[in-house]
């Protein structure tokens, strides 16, 4: 019956904690240091398997991306239509070019899935620092400045969210002809940058109240100083938690933009699952192993984004 | 080091039939990430009806978590009671079912927490979280537990009972809280109360209001009280004894005035003398030095003696066990024990 | 709260106003054009284009065609024209909204019931094997992505099992909507299952919860009504505003399943260049989305007694 509560131990440990931060002392063994949070917060991280895992996937990845000519020798984007025609998958032959058959172009599946990861990685990465550096400074000025700064920047944040993020990039994306890479970063931040105002916006008005932030006011503190050097490094823990979290969910917005024929110009694991789709009764390996790709990619940073906030977050320890 | 067979402590109204509560040489430990956490190390004590036993010490003591047992909400695992008994009417509590157990809380033994307003649900009217008492237990309609919830803040002294009854938690004062809190411990007049710091997170002023209230109506109902607190003052008026706990033992037990006349312990003594007192003025207020020890490497020995100003080598080395204290001429002291190789010095020193 | 709910009406007339300036402005940057769509790769002759542009406003400046719009819009319920089939753009959403509500309606469903369960379920063994697979669970759906979800779906209980058709042709058969629904309602079933978790385990440690226990309530009484009533409010506020991020997010369900919503409506607008039917049917996508979010604020204020408007 009484698992249904957990205080008391959490007053015990923390009861130990306390005493082991201080008891120190008066015992001749060696003092134990104080821990930052982000000290703590990394011997969290140290020890979660979903840290872990997350981390040597995303490595991986960025191996993959940065140099696809280890993993394959073959091309990905020309194919011998009269040879290997939606050529079933050899899978016994380990990462040679049939290893996981080929496309209706006759070009090889597994060197697509290499190459595609480029693109995956690219507008995920260039999403989240476009987002993150606009959405964190919109979020930073009206947090810190209030007032009628404050009621603009939240009523123009509140418009861009109004629209359904999806929606808006893709009547954005539908404007241009040619696709590139930045285009669908641009895309994507148009829409995306308000989730992370808003969580600086509010991380900014708490810590602005602290009383440190006051007293390097009192100290005659320039405005631009009280900002990054005081109230940056404590809204620091909400944002990184939202845009690690956000770059998978950023990865997959790319892909179904791919899908819906308003993706990335090139070759892309979107755009393969999408072709994929039309063979999908005949030849199913063409799908299956792109949709492999982007879904461990995806869960790979979401994962490090759970860890992250455990680690970050003490309440959900 | 084996533990010494500790001595059994008589209290002073005892005489009727036997006690109400007897705690038989509990223990406690939580097993947590770091290691084995040792909350309660051999606690023992017992309350009559009626009687009042204050249990003093700092956090990390082990008072709340001894209370917490006694309650039976401890939440295990982590936490685990590897020996010990706590008899309540005779009965060991600890071999009970989970559901005769559930059965005692709330309307033989009750609880009062310290902090009200988080301890209330914040989402539920008084009204209602009052009469759950007597719905849930006695199987009353909802009609009648709002009628007896009335009832119950009138008895309390909550004003305008009947117009505040459908109100919530956060609408009410601290003090008005915590008289909430105690009607809801009162609901089903229980044989034994355990009131956890019941007045700390208070104002002064209300704090004797609501000290003055809890030990008018324990008279009343003829109740066991067992009042846990870190303050020497809040005890000093309404407990008949005190048992004063250290990392998870207790160091010595009195009779309330004649602890604070002559305290048998180092760390007693310590204590009263850093309570501020008028005639001190312009004078540097004592504290024991160092801190409360880590519960996961308690020293050996005595596990006050890295902070004890008497220690010697059989401090470090043997841990004291409870025993009686007399006087110099070995007259008895009834109701007295020390856990002090040095109690001699401490007592009559 | 008279007074809050007419402060928050107000509030709403300039993001309503940004909202559709911002996408009547990205639907006629769009190159291409509706009128020249019309008459396909044949070209019709200059005179007729410009008089149907004419005739549909398209010659005047872009701020003034917003001002006639949302003039009509608001005094006469005049949505526009869609320009391919020459019907009201009302009409296409009386034919389509209902469509798109039974899909959201459905999902909605699908994420509240198995959403807040699994939630539930987790969060009362947090820490323990149980809690860390529907970690895992709630996680692996966040990340697979709609389309991805569909086909396999499909794949498996369309094409292999033959248990549910792979396309919707009657949108009144909830049979056939039921794959839809589970598609659309995944994503917010991992968020929701999560959110559940968090509240129900952070509520589990407070100190209400332990009084609870020492009243002698049974173990059911605790969970369902001390630990419930407070931990499902975050749960309820998410749900609320996600109503209308559902019938938002139909777009891919919808042209997978070849539903005839809103979203599928949508997407054939983007592709056709059909400004005046997107800015319609993203309009009403945008009030919905308000409309619920101040709901869900007032609801707030109805579940949690602590919470009160001026």
């Amino acid at each position: 019956m009484p698992d249904v509560t957990k205080t008391v131990p959490e007053a015990a440990a923390e009861d130990a904690a306390v005493a082991a931060a201080g008891g120190a002392l008066p015992e001749p063994s060696k003092p134990e240091k104080t821990r930052s949070l982000w000290g703590d917060a990394w011997q969290d991280l140290r020890r979660s398997w979903i840290f872990l895992v997350s981390a040597a996937l995303i490595l991986l990845l960025l191996t993959i991306t940065f140099f696809p000519g280890w993993f394959t020798g073959a091309n990905p984007t020309s194919g011998d239509l009269a040879k290997h025609f939606l050529q079933k998958p050899k899978l016994g032959n380990f990462f040679s070019a049939d290893w996981l058959g080929y496309d209706q172009q006759g070009r090889s599946v597994y060197a697509r899935v290499i190459y595609g990861a480029r693109a995956s990685i690219a507008v995920g990465f260039g999403t989240t620092v476009a987002v993150t550096v606009v959405g964190g400074l919109v979020g930073m000025i009206a947090g810190y400045f209030g007032g009628i700064v404050d009621s603009i920047l939240s009523r123009l944040t509140d418009v861009f969210f109004g629209i359904p993020f999806l929606l808006g990039t893709m009547v954005f994306l539908t404007s241009f002809q040619n696709r590139t890479t930045w285009v669908v970063i641009g895309a994507l931040s148009f829409f995306g940058w308000t989730q992370i105002a808003r969580v600086m916006r509010g991380a900014v008005i708490t810590t602005k109240q602290a009383d440190y932030v006051h007293a390097a006011k009192a100290l005659g503190a320039s405005t631009p100083r009280i900002m990054f050097r005081h109230i940056l490094p404590n809204t620091l823990a909400p944002v990184i938690v939202v845009a690690t979290i956000s770059l998978g969910i950023y990865i997959s917005a790319e892909a179904t933009l791919s899908y819906l024929g308003l993706g990335l110009n090139g070759v892309s694991w979107g755009n393969d699952i999408s072709d994929g789709g039309n063979q999908i009764r005949v030849a199913q390996w063409i799908m299956l192993y792109p949709s492999i790709m982007l879904i461990v990619t995806v869960l790979a940073f979401i994962m490090l984004g759970e860890a992250v906030r455990n680690a970050l977050d003490p309440k959900m320890r | 080091m084996t533990i010494i067979e500790e001595a059994f402590v008589p209290s002073p109204r005892d005489n009727d039939g036997g006690p109400l509560l007897e705690v038989r040489d509990l223990h406690v430990e939580f097993h947590t990430r770091e290691g084995v956490v040792k909350a309660v190390n051999g606690v023992n004590y017992n309350v009559a009806a009626g009687e009042t036993l204050a249990v003093l010490g700092e956090s990390g003591s082990g008072k709340s978590v001894t209370a917490q047992a006694i309650m039976g909400i401890l939440d295990m695992p982590p936490a685990k009671i590897p020996q010990g008994e706590i008899r309540f009417r005779g009965q060991d509590m600890l071999t009970m079912s989970a559901d005769e157990r559930r059965k005692i809380r709330g309307q033989r033994i009750a609880m009062i927490f310290q902090d009200a307003l988080s301890s209330l649900n914040p989402v539920l009217s008084v009204g209602y979280q009052l009469g759950e008492m007597f719905r849930v237990h006695q199987g009353m309609s909802k009609k009648d537990a709002k009628a007896k919830a009335i009832e119950l803040m009138d008895r309390v002294k909550i004003p305008a009972a009947a117009a505040r009854v459908n109100d919530y938690p956060h609408q009410f004062s601290g003090g008005m809280r915590q008289r909430i809190m105690i009607a809801m411990a009162l609901a089903l007049e229980p044989e034994l109360i355990i009131a956890d710091e019941p007045t700390t997170a208070l104002d002064v002023t209300v704090q004797a209001q609501v000290m003055d209230l809890l030990a008018e109506l324990q008279r009343e109902y003829n109740m066991g009280l067992i009042l846990i607190t870190h303050d020497l003052g809040v005890v000093a008026d309404v407990a008949d004894k005190i048992a004063v706990m250290y990392a998870g033992r207790i160091v010595e037990t009195a009779p309330v005035h004649e602890l604070y006349k002559r305290p048998a312990h180092p760390y007693t003594r310590g204590l009263l003398d850093s309570i501020p007192r008028l005639d001190q003025k312009g004078q540097e207020l004592y504290a024991i030095k160092g801190l409360p020890p880590n519960l996961l490497r308690i020293p050996t020995g005595c596990a006050f003696n890295p902070r004890c100003p008497k220690a010697q080598d059989i401090c470090r080395t043997d841990i004291p066990a409870l025993l009686p204290v007399t006087e110099q001429d070995g007259g008895e002291l009834p109701g007295r024990a020390s856990a002090c190789h040095f109690w001699k010095e401490t007592l009559h020193g | 709260m008279g007074r809050y709910v007419a402060r928050r009406l107000l509030q709403m007339i300039p993001v309503f106003i940004g909202t559709t300036l911002l996408i009547f402005l990205m639907v006629y940057a769009l190159p291409g054009d509706p009128v020249r769509g019309l008459f396909g790769d044949k070209g019709g002759s200059p005179q007729v284009i410009a008089q149907l542009r004419h005739q549909y406003g398209l010659d005047q400046p872009i701020l003034v065609q917003y001002w006639h719009y949302m003039k009509n819009m608001i005094l006469h319920g005049d949505f526009g024209t869609q320009i391919a089939s020459g019907r009201p753009v009302t009409d296409v959403l009386g034919d389509a909204f209902p469509v798109t509500l039974r899909l959201a309606g459905l999902s909605f469903l699908i994420e509240m019931v198995f959403g807040i369960a699994l939630g539930i379920v987790a969060g009362l063994r947090a820490g323990r094997v149980t809690d860390n697979a529907i970690l895992l669970f709630t996680l692996l759906l966040i990340s697979v992505p709609v389309f991805v979800l569909g086909y396999i779906l499909k794949v498996i209980f369309a094409f292999d099992l033959n248990w549910l058709p792979p396309n919707v042709n009657d949108p009144t058969n909830y049979n056939e909507m039921l794959m839809p629904a589970i598609v659309l309602a995944t994503a917010s079933l991992a968020y929701v299952t999560r959110l559940t978790r968090t509240s129900i385990a952070e509520n589990l440690r407070a100190d209400y919860i332990r009084t609870a226990i020492a009243k002698g309530l049974p173990k059911r009484r605790v969970v369902g009504v001390h630990l419930m009533r407070n931990s499902l409010i975050p749960v309820v506020t998410y749900l609320g505003t996600d109503i209308g991020a559902l019938m938002g997010g139909a777009v891919v369900t919808e042209g997978l399943f070849n539903i005839q919503g809103i979203g599928g409506t949508i997407y054939q607008s983007i592709v056709r260049r059909e400004g005046t039917t997107l800015v319609g049917l993203v309009t009403i996508l945008v009030l919905v989305y308000l409309l619920a979010n101040l709901l869900v604020d007032l609801l707030y204020a109805v579940l949690d007694p602590r919470i009160r408007y001026a």
